[in-house]
């Protein structure tokens, strides 16, 4: 919010600009994950405290990874990098396939055991 | 029988389970606002690219020269338990983005379906689409201000609902208000699920 730093070299690429590099570049032109289906809510946590920068791994995939030391959703991981859903499950397919994540898809509806989940829920909600 | 969980690999958390409820209607009516009050953070902005898998889908006839298509979506997050986490998805409000409803009702626990009675009609397509999917989903008439009180029953005849299906009336502003709504859904979804266990055993 200040003007300190504000210089008129970076002033023309501000949030509204949208991102500086394409979502395909990001994923070297790929559109599908080598791996997993990754839902907007399967949860994701990383295997390791970080990883660096090698053939096949970015910037971004490690930025992924920083991110993923707590419990993230796709959705949360692609809200917080500001790039589309479909570039973070490219990323992340990259990463599951080097066991860098580990990867919770969400069950359905029919598939629960009981109603246990639901209520838990409703207690959860009206205890909020 | 407490060594259940030795066979897990080392250095593995295990993880919670997510489940997801979807807040859908029409443009204004208060999707993004409901999802801020419940969440426990500010609602997340979520972008789809539209791809080659969505052009079958999505008409793009009149637009050749448009290449891609951004969908932006609203999201938050509630955190029951350790082992449990809620996500609120406001729907994209536009018809011409089904294909991210489909891939957003995937699994969906179930829908709150947003009404301004000023403008009831808005909400005429996603009540189509979720009793087309069988996704259960309650009605929450939104109360602006100005806006003409309707009986209850009067917005579930002119909306032509399913006796089941619950209407009631909420504040998108409020917590407790915008909680109810969800709590109310959750009951919902697990009477439809029993009965249509009942339904499956029954034949």
């Amino acid at each position: 919010m200040t003007v300190q730093g504000e210089s008129a070299d970076h002033q023309w690429v501000d949030d509204h600009a949208g991102p500086v590099v394409r979502p395909y570049a990001v994923t070297r032109g790929r559109a599908r994950p080598v791996t997993g289906t990754f839902d907007l809510i399967s949860l994701v946590t990383a295997t390791r405290a970080e990883v660096t920068p090698e053939v096949g791994i970015g910037p971004e995939h490690v930025a992924i990874v920083g991110l993923c030391q707590r419990i993230q959703s796709v959705a949360e991981i692609a809200a917080h990098l500001d790039l589309p859903v479909g570039t973070i499950r490219v990323l992340l397919g990259d990463l599951a396939a080097r066991s860098l994540v580990q990867v919770r898809e969400p069950q359905t509806t029919a598939g629960l055991p009981d109603n246990s989940i639901f209520e838990a829920v409703i207690n959860g909600l009206r205890a909020l | 029988m407490d060594y259940g969980h030795s066979d897990r690999p080392a250095g593995a958390t295990p993880l919670p389970t997510a489940i997801k409820i979807l807040v859908a209607g029409g443009f204004g009516v208060g999707k993004t606002t409901m999802v801020g009050a419940v969440s426990e953070t500010r609602p997340l902005r979520t972008e789809e690219v539209l791809t080659e898998s969505g052009v079958g889908i999505d008409d793009l006839s009149g637009v050749e020269g448009k290449t891609t298509t951004t969908v932006a979506m609203d999201f938050g997050r509630i955190t029951i338990s350790d082992d449990l986490v809620l996500y609120l998805f406001g729907t994209p409000g536009q018809d011409r983005f089904w294909f991210v409803w489909d891939e957003l009702a995937l699994g969906a626990i179930g829908a709150v379906v947003l009404a301004d009675t000023r403008r009831l009609a808005d909400c005429f397509p996603s009540i189509d689409y979720f009793e087309g999917r069988g996704t259960p989903f309650v009605v929450a008439v939104n109360c602006f201000d100005g806006a003409r009180k309707y009986r209850l029953d009067e917005v579930q005849a002119a909306l032509n609902l399913d006796p089941g299906v619950p209407v009631l009336l909420c504040d998108a502003r409020k917590r407790e208000s915008s909680k109810e709504v969800l709590v109310t859904l959750m009951e919902h979804a697990m009477k439809t699920r029993e009965a249509r266990r009942r339904a499956a055993s029954g034949d």
